[in-house]
């Protein structure tokens, strides 16, 4: 806990602790993809997007999420800044 | 009369299904209800320690599936209530001596004589679980709060919907309140925002519940056993009865209110 949120007396008791580990492992385990297989994905998406467009590779987030029975993998994948794209044209 | 089939199964062992079986058959029971406890864990048989009748037991499960005896046989009647019986599990055998489809024969010989035919399934998703299911008309989910358990529960969940024996319906076993309270405990809200399943009961955790175990009486017909009668409200609702969940959640309360204003930390 930060003295920030100390200060604000944001708690960490350990049950919310378990339910943002249990919510976490379920998305993964209902989606039969594990953490380890979702950054092979980005790895292998950011190489298929490089081929077309320019992008941050290291701002790259790729993530599942869940509402209700649908699952979705939700990716952010910002490009590469402008300045950066025009110096490699040159 | 047709029974109905009710396997109490979990995914995770020693979450507390063969106590929850126990109990929830001397529970329906004692209110006057014909009740068979089938024990489907082959090869590590427990419900009959619990229902303290392991002294009685000639035949067996597996005596049954393969023509050694007749199902009335391998029946053995309860010590303290009329209508309760038990059909133990093999000890020495392993879970491929049943099929789903013996399970799914035995109930249906079974159900003409009884209300309920509750079966103990053991632990894991295999080939023992999926014979505990076969004959399901519900099934029960026992879990603790705890990571690991709830975990297990949700892919009992699915794997019980894919066998179209969905939905089931949920205890939270061994509940702690007074560390729900400070918030080291997942509540049971917590388990149900996460799980696609319906609560049927709250057991809070007891130490009746092993002086029963010691004995070999269940802890329903315990009057002082808070636990027994968790048990016995799931017996009601099973019966279709509406009981109203007894607040294991104290901070829900007036005073849990009162000590969240006061405490710091206390998520206002």
């Amino acid at each position: 806990m930060s003295l920030f949120e100390r200060l604000r007396g944001v708690d960490r008791r350990s049950a919310r602790a378990a339910k943002e580990r249990l919510q976490l492992v379920l998305i993964h385990d209902r989606a039969d993809l594990s953490p380890g297989r979702l950054e092979a994905l980005k790895d292998d998406l950011i190489s298929v997007l490089s081929r077309h467009v320019e992008i941050d590779v290291h701002a790259v987030q790729i993530s599942l999420t869940q509402e209700r029975n649908q699952q979705r993998l939700v990716a952010d994948i910002p490009l590469a800044p402008p300045r950066a794209r025009r110096r490699e044209a040159h | 009369m047709t029974a109905k089939v009710v396997t109490i199964t979990s995914g995770k062992g020693g979450v507390g299904k063969t106590t929850a079986t126990a109990n929830i058959g001397f529970a329906l029971a004692s209110g006057g209800d014909r009740v068979v406890c089938i024990d489907a864990d082959i090869g590590l048989r427990n419900l009959d320690v619990i229902m303290g009748l392991e002294n009685r037991i000639v035949y067996d499960l597996v005596d049954v599936v393969e023509g050694r005896c007749k199902l009335r046989q391998a029946m053995i009647k309860d010590k303290h209530l009329s209508d309760l019986y038990l059909i133990p599990a093999a000890q020495t055998r392993d879970k491929t001596a049943v099929s789903p489809q013996d399970m799914i024969r035995l109930a249906d010989e079974l159900r003409p004589d009884f209300d309920w035919i509750l079966i103990d399934s053991p632990a894991g998703i295999e080939r023992g679980f999926r014979n505990a299911i076969a004959p399901a008309d519900l099934v029960v989910l026992v879990t603790n709060p705890e990571v690991s358990a709830v975990r297990d529960a949700d892919r009992i969940i699915g794997l019980i919907e894919a066998e179209e024996r969905g939905p089931g319906k949920l205890i939270v076993n061994r509940v702690r309140a007074e560390m729900v309270k400070r918030g080291e405990m997942l509540t049971t809200e917590d388990i149900l925002d996460v799980l696609a399943v319906e609560l049927i009961g709250v057991v809070p955790e007891d130490e009746t519940v092993i002086l029963s175990s010691n004995k070999g009486t269940p802890a329903v017909l315990d009057s002082r056993s808070k636990a027994g009668r968790a048990f016995m409200n799931i017996a009601r609702r099973l019966k279709g009865e509406t009981v109203p969940f007894e607040s294991l959640e104290a901070r829900d309360g007036f005073f849990g209110r009162l000590s969240r204003l006061v405490k710091p930390g206390g998520g206002l």
